[in-house]
């Protein structure tokens, strides 16, 4: 079994949790041969194909608008960055190997076989140049989840030990000391009891019995640990009974964005297996994109079968109890604009919850153009804020979100993810941005009426 | 026997039992691709609808899209839609089809076509320039995208060949066309003019999944 290694130490006082010391590109993790390597890509790529992976494979006509959706590709306009592109050589593999007439292109040499200096130049494509947002998924006019291919290229990348050595490090923290960030059972429980002083309100931790699950970022634990004290007044409140639990608080899954399906499921089957242990009928996730799509939508794959309890993201949660008037807020008079995290929303569904919280707080919401399930990403996504080496690329495809801030004349930005979140504040000191980004539950929790 | 014989004879027989034969075992591959169920709890029903509605709504951008992609929209419609009305507008393809369906339908008009025709080459070739000079679609062309041009774009031209008797004998050029048609019949199945049918199936898997998250499709 591997162990945390103190090659990467963290840059815990930084704006931007993350490991120090970038390595030089591309990297590459064990000590295996190249056809070792290349059996693995495709093995754990081919693994998870399915008929809609198959079909999306199949589908792809060339027509390049993709392209035009890609954040990465309207900032530099280089072709590389354009999405199908990305996927270029596990395309080549699929047809060689899995296509309807792959026999033929084998036997008649027509697809050549790929080689791991290919994956290991398209590490940089999969990984830096793509947060996974989608939204050359809802451009294709064939239909085509690109964002969804991609992610299954980083299952091949990963097991071929391809992958960005601060996305590996992080992801591998997560899978031994329950944390990426370092937010462990002891951390995390010294913040609770810290932002229950802090807020003059009681965290629930470990309660053997609870109607309410509620799980955080290990961003928001290390960086913005205020979600946890808005949470816990949020939910006393409502009178609701609820814990945060010690074995499955951290709702970040480092596994899914590296690719690693055991490690995800390691990760999720911690929050299951807390929620059915203390009896939860709902589990509440935080201000996280990722996390939401690795419970809501994946995390039943994960368990087997169908969750027993629901799943709600923060934001939906509070839609809920605000339309059913169990929550009351006070109207803030204030002029705000809303970034859309993708997973919650583009990926997710959850695109009007927010809007109606904002609604209720009575904020003047200038929306951004394009906004809600075609807003521009952050460009922090898909694990791309831990990769030091894509900063440059990260920041100027971050251009493109302080335009669309900027149309809006909005001074603060509201969003209801902290990965969102943190990208925003490194962006703003890189530029020195005067826009602040804060959280729309913590705007929540220092308006209620109680 | 005559070039025109062989072309409408043995040579379209083979060229529609490829394509049938290609056609049926690159659906049956994807048919027996095993299928993933979806566990998660769905946030609305109506999913199969979704499905339905996005196999329909992709043949438009959304707004948020349209001004960058309308370049190649304009031109993917107009070769579409021209194909589609030289084909089933043309009184001599309509007889074509009825000969082995038994259906028919009034013709349009030949000026009508003729212009179809023209419009539907300029835009084929303006799409090939296209191609050939953007850097994106520079970068992603592959065999099959120029090859699957080739064979589109050899019927329509050898078609209005034909019909303007340029070049040679009527029966020669239409022979031509014909065989043109065959070469296009037996291509469809390998490259990509088989989004026909897969495009039907991606739209709707993406429809099915992003309608049961209760996202935009």
């Amino acid at each position: 079994m591997s162990e945390v290694t103190e090659k990467y130490p963290l840059e815990t006082h930084e704006q931007r949790l993350t490991v120090k010391d970038p390595h030089p590109r591309h990297d590459m993790q064990g000590d295996v041969d190249e056809n070792e390597r290349l059996r693995r890509a495709m093995a754990n790529f081919a693994k998870n194909m399915n008929r809609t992976t198959a079909t999306y494979m199949e589908a792809c006509v060339h027509c390049g608008q993709c392209a035009e959706a890609c954040h990465y590709y309207v900032q530099t306009e280089d072709p590389k960055y354009t999405p199908i592109w990305k996927l270029e050589v596990f395309k080549q593999a699929y047809k060689r190997e899995s296509s309807p007439f792959g026999f033929f292109y084998r036997l008649l040499g027509l697809k050549r076989n790929i080689s791991v200096e290919q994956l290991g130049e398209w590490q940089e494509l999969i990984y830096d140049s793509c947060t996974m947002c989608g939204r050359c998924s809802l451009v294709c006019p064939m239909g085509i989840d690109i964002a969804t291919l991609v992610g299954q290229a980083r299952h091949g990348m990963f097991h071929a030990g391809l992958i960005p050595d601060e996305l590996h490090e992080v992801a591998q923290r997560a899978k031994i000391e329950g944390s990426p960030l370092g937010a462990t059972a002891e951390v995390f429980a010294d913040r609770a009891e810290w932002m229950g002083d802090e807020h003059d309100t009681e965290v629930y931790l470990d309660k053997e019995q609870a109607d309410i699950l509620v799980s955080m970022s290990s961003i928001e634990i290390m960086k913005y640990p205020n979600s946890i004290g808005a949470t816990a007044r949020i939910l006393n409140a409502l009178g609701e009974s609820w814990t945060f639990s010690s074995d499955g608080y951290e709702a970040t899954n480092f596994g899914m964005m590296a690719g690693n399906s055991a490690w995800q499921k390691q990760a999720t089957m911690k929050l299951i297996d807390a929620a059915i242990n203390c009896g939860a009928k709902l589990v509440v996730l935080p201000e996280c994109g990722h996390a939401y799509g690795a419970l809501r939508w994946q995390g039943a794959a994960m368990y087997g079968k169908p969750l027993p309890f629901k799943v709600q993201h923060i934001s939906e949660f509070l839609a809920d109890v605000i339309s059913s008037g169990r929550l009351k807020v006070k109207k803030v008079d204030q002029t705000v604009t809303f970034h859309d995290p993708c997973q919650v929303a583009r990926r997710g569904g959850a695109t009007e919850a927010p809007r109606v919280v904002m609604d209720a707080l009575g904020v003047e919401l200038k929306e951004m153009a394009p906004t809600g399930d075609f807003n521009w990403c952050c460009g922090g996504g898909g694990g791309v804020v831990t990769i030091h080496r894509a900063d440059k690329l990260r920041y100027k495809v971050f251009e493109l979100k302080m335009d669309q801030v900027e149309k809006t004349g909005a001074n603060t930005v509201l969003s209801t993810c902290s990965n969102c979140r943190q990208s925003y504040n490194d962006a703003k000191d890189h530029f020195k941005w005067d826009k602040d980004m804060e959280s729309l539950l913590e705007l929540v929790a220092d308006n209620l009426v109680e | 026997m005559e070039l025109l014989d062989f072309a409408r004879g043995p040579a379209l027989q083979v060229a529609a039992l490829i394509f049938v034969a290609g056609l049926i075992w690159r659906l049956l591959h994807l048919f027996l691709t095993q299928k993933k169920t979806d566990l998660s709890e769905a946030r609305q029903g109506g999913e199969v609808g979704g499905g339905i509605r996005t196999v329909f709504s992709r043949f438009r951008h959304h707004e948020a899209f349209r001004q960058r992609t309308r370049n190649g929209t304009i031109l993917a419609y107009t070769v579409h839609i021209g194909l589609a009305v030289v084909i089933f507008g043309g009184a001599p393809h309509i007889i074509f089809i009825g000969s082995f369906t038994g259906l028919g339908w009034a013709p349009l008009p030949s000026i009508v076509i003729h212009i179809a025709a023209a419009l539907t080459l300029a835009a084929l070739i303006t799409a090939m320039g296209r191609r050939l000079s953007h850097p994106v679609l520079k970068l992603i062309s592959n065999f099959d995208d120029y090859f699957t041009w080739l064979v589109t774009t050899l019927p329509v031209l050898t078609g209005l060949l034909a019909v303007a008797h340029v070049g040679a004998r009527y029966e020669t050029l239409l022979a031509i066309h014909i065989l043109s048609f065959n070469v296009f019949l037996i291509w469809f199945p390998f490259g990509k003019l088989m989004h026909s049918f897969i495009a039907i199936g991606s739209r709707y898997t993406t429809g099915v999944t992003f309608t049961r998250r209760g996202a935009k499709v």
